[in-house]
């Protein structure tokens, strides 16, 4: 017989608790009503300096004007998003790809770290935006030069946190590993990357914002498609209203891609310290 | 190494029933391990020998820092002897032995698993047949205590079964030896005591020959069949002694029994440092 029916029960334990529908709602609503009123502060200090006349239509449009160009112009701003946003996925997707190969490549062998990680550090020491006229002259006016400079831009943080998150495993963990007879595959798959996570996560989220600022800078740089250039051409037409919905329909792909991110870490990691239920972080 | 399960019939009888005549489950013979740390050597093993027999359960009690740990890495081939042999049922430890429980003194339990689940990875990195590492499962989770925290994460859990989920997961293979590092080291006292009976009724149950390192002096009397006293760095077995007690231990008749306390002090003694240790 367990000796927990005679002596006193275990202690420490907090039940493992899966919130209601409601109280989803309310931490949602707790959580956002702070942002949204600033938000809405910020939004009225625009609308007033515009009503009152105190700063010229020309060089801040609007509140009204602005959305009006947003809804007038939704099939073009729609259509350049789209090349904007396909650019940015798929410079980032290839980004992690490369970056958690590199990551595990310098971890796990040390003469991959010693050649890789000052070149890495020194490349990163090279501002991207400097090199992407270049990529214009090598690879044109289309996707690809776009795509690799989101890849580059994004490359950095995913290698740096994947490496932490390799790195980050319980030394007992692996020597436990080691007793149960696990190879070197089984070690990776069940304890090193599940481990590498959480770390992974926090470099992806600025990851994906910088693959956005990539993918725009390669359309400022060259190129007739996409939101860096519809702002390039609103800001050479002096079109302010359009320069404004520009830069609110790229904040919105940016903040849509970070919550995305989000929600896949949320739904990947339900264990992590970061997604613990609020009553046991929060003191009132 | 597999196939470890399914030696229930050897493992889980009489433990002198098991006990072959001279098998050893653990041979630790003339062993030093020499660390090299910057320019200087340090000798944490001096020449020691330790044999544990089958379904033995056999204490190491020494001062911080005396090579107890160092002792345990041997036996489970973390670590190789700068000389000497290290052997586990006559076969030469040459390097990690799959044929072995483990429990640190931290649970290292995985933080994405849950108890149930971190149970079920040695089981899984085995290759254990599924249902029969589940009914293994359940079997220790009733032995251990753990029933209704099955589904709990490690961070719900207190350090206490944490640390029964480590034992559930070094016991699932039924090991033929379970090696402790420190096991209750990091507990509160109470929990502790509490461990140490689940402990000892557990070897009494499985049979397996169990090594465990402490430095709570107590914990070794009350837990072992004999207990290996260490001396100061550079480690050694100064002495081991067998204790008198019976195989069926009640915690506090235990602590009043006069060959507890005669066997306590003589190893306060031996580590010469009465009452400053434990």
């Amino acid at each position: 017989m367990s000796s927990n029916t005679t002596a006193s029960p275990p202690t420490g334990v907090t039940p493992h608790a899966r919130p209601a529908a409601s109280a989803r709602a309310a931490d949602l609503v707790d959580r956002s009503w702070r942002p949204l009123a600033l938000l809405l502060a910020l939004f009225l200090v625009w609308w007033a300096v515009t009503v009152t006349g105190l700063i010229q239509p020309y060089l801040v449009p609007s509140p009204g004007a602005t959305i009006e160009t947003l809804v007038d112009n939704s099939g073009y701003l729609i259509q350049h998003t789209w090349i904007t946003t396909l650019e940015t996925v798929v410079g980032f997707a290839l980004a992690v790809a490369f970056g958690v190969l590199a990551a595990v490549l310098i971890v796990y062998s040390p003469t991959a770290e010693k050649t890789l990680y000052p070149v890495l550090l020194f490349a990163q020491v090279i501002p991207k935006i400097a090199i992407a006229p270049l990529f214009i002259v090598w690879l044109g006016f289309g996707f690809s030069p776009k795509v690799l400079i989101a890849i580059l831009i994004a490359f950095f943080p995913i290698v740096i946190s994947m490496v932490a998150g390799l790195r980050a495993v319980d030394p007992e963990m692996l020597e436990l590993a080691a007793t149960m007879g696990a190879g070197p595959l089984q070690t990776f798959g069940k304890i090193r990357l599940p481990a590498s996570l959480p770390h992974l996560f926090s470099g992806l989220k600025v990851a994906v914002t910088l693959a956005v600022t990539g993918a725009v800078v390669g359309e400022f740089v060259g190129g007739n498609e996409g939101l860096g250039f519809v702002i390039l051409q609103a800001n050479g037409n002096i079109d302010t209203p359009m320069l404004f919905a520009g830069l609110i329909v790229m904040s919105f792909v940016g903040v849509v891609l970070f919550f995305l991110i989000e929600l896949a870490e949320k739904l990947l990691l339900p264990w992590h310290p970061s997604r613990r239920s609020n009553a046991a972080t929060t003191a009132f | 190494m597999t196939g470890a399960h399914d030696q229930a019939g050897v493992l889980d009888g009489d433990p002198a029933a098991a006990d072959g005549a001279t098998a050893a489950a653990v041979r630790i013979e003339d062993v030093s391990v020499r660390f090299r740390a910057r320019k200087t050597e340090v000798l944490a093993l001096d020449d020691t020998t330790l044999r544990v027999g089958r379904g033995e359960f056999v204490a190491i009690a020494g001062p911080s820092g005396c090579g107890k740990s160092t002792l345990l890495k041997l036996a489970a081939g973390l670590l190789r002897p700068s000389s000497g042999t290290v052997s586990l049922f006559d076969s030469e430890v040459t390097g990690p032995r799959a044929d072995i429980g483990y429990v640190f003194q931290r649970a290292a339990l995985l933080e994405w698993r849950t108890a149930r689940r971190n149970i079920a990875i040695q089981a899984e990195i085995r290759r254990m047949d599924t249902g029969a590492a589940n009914r293994r499962i359940d079997e220790l989770i009733e032995m251990t205590g753990l029933a209704g925290f099955e589904d709990a994460y490690p961070h719900e859990l207190s350090g206490g079964m944490q640390q029964r989920v480590a034992l559930c997961r070094a016991l699932l293979h039924r090991p033929p030896v379970l090696l402790m590092d420190e096991p209750f080291g990091a507990l509160d006292a109470l929990t502790r005591e509490q461990m140490n009976v689940e402990l000892h009724r557990i070897w009494r149950e499985t049979g397996t020959t169990i090594l465990l390192v402490t430095h709570s002096i107590a914990e070794a009397v009350y837990l072992a069949g004999r207990v290996a006293v260490m001396s100061a760095r550079p480690g050694r077995v100064i002495e081991t002694l067998d204790i008198e007690l019976p195989d069926q231990r009640d915690y506090a008749a235990t602590m009043s029994d006069p060959a507890f306390a005669a066997a306590t002090n003589r190893i306060r003694r031996l580590l010469g440092a009465e009452g400053g240790i434990d």
